[in-house]
């Protein structure tokens, strides 16, 4: 069972290096792009079980280690 | 009166925030390795700058995890005070020791140069040997260290006298030219509630000894040195 994490920064936080990759898109001439964000994407291999279960182990998991909530939101989805 | 500066796999200023501990309390702080639980009765202990970690996940992070961290974060509620300096204070950001995060600077760049920096609090064991809006000049060497909080936490900061050290012009003024990182209201480094946890971007060990061509941060270690022998 693996679970795939989101980790994005919350409204309000600046994020520089969005700003800038948003530059250097602008910069290659593409054109339309109205915002850039960026966040981290995780993985985790999980023993197969319960999905809710999973799902609530993994939300503990980035609450004490994988997401800084003070600036990042998470999201996790449980493939089965 | 003993020290105890925590190492962790990746810190490198611990040699030289010891050299300076050394010189201020006359023996040698003790080196604490991060995988220990137990950490011997002392009376500060000092989380030092460098790469804990590789800073993987962000700085910080793993190091707020490992064991002997229990124990500091223990002893901070117990009122031993507790010094992080640069990837110290992330550590301590990141266990909860202290509230808010240092986020990659607004340039994206590291810094490392010479800042001012205004006291704001001259009342703490850490800063009794300087005074209330001195403008002291120390080096900064980071790639992460915009203080980031939400607005109510920020309040709470300013109202409660928590900022103890402002980024400034050389006259003491607190312009956005002064600010290195983007730190929030050129925050350069705060204190706990309680007043016995700081945690400051600027490396005060890195100018107290005149060979290091200063010595303005030679009292932050004498100030300690004077708290804890008291």
């Amino acid at each position: 069972m693996k679970a795939r994490i989101h980790i994005t920064l919350k409204n309000g936080v600046l994020d520089p290096q969005g700003k800038t990759i948003h530059q250097s898109l602008e910069g290659l001439g593409f054109d339309g792009v109205n915002d850039v964000r960026q966040g981290k994407f995780i993985e985790i291999e999980l023993a197969d079980g319960d999905a809710a279960a999973a799902k609530a182990k993994v939300s503990e998991m980035c609450e004490q280690l994988l997401a800084n909530t003070v600036i990042e939101n998470y999201a996790v989805e449980i493939d089965d | 009166m003993t020290a105890a500066v925590i190492v962790f796999p990746g810190s490198n200023c611990n040699r030289d925030v010891a050299v300076s501990l050394e010189a201020a309390l006359g023996h040698k702080p003790l080196m604490v390795w991060h995988g220990d639980s137990a950490l011997p009765d002392v009376d500060l202990i000092v989380l030092p700058g460098g790469f804990s970690y590789g800073d993987y996940l962000r700085s910080g992070a793993m190091a707020a995890n490992s064991p002997v961290m229990r124990e500091v974060i223990s002893r901070a509620g117990n009122g031993t005070p507790v010094l992080g300096i640069c990837n110290g204070f992330q550590v301590l950001t990141e266990c909860g020791l202290l509230p808010g995060v240092l986020m990659r600077n607004a340039s994206l760049k590291f810094i490392c140069r010479d800042v001012d920096l205004r006291v704001e609090r001259a009342d703490t064991v850490f800063t009794s040997q300087y005074t209330k809006h001195q403008v002291i000049r120390i080096p900064v060497a980071h790639h992460d260290g915009n203080y980031f909080t939400d607005p109510d936490t920020h309040k709470a900061l300013e109202d409660n006298g928590q900022v103890a050290f402002r980024y400034c012009a050389a006259d003491g003024s607190l312009t956005e030219e002064a600010n290195p990182n983007g730190s929030l209201a050129n925050i350069a480094g705060i204190l706990n509630e309680a007043g016995n946890v700081l945690g400051m971007m600027p490396h005060p060990e890195r100018i107290a000894d005149p060979l290091l061509g200063g010595l303005d941060g030679a009292p932050m270690f004498s100030a300690l040195a004077e708290a804890i022998a008291a």
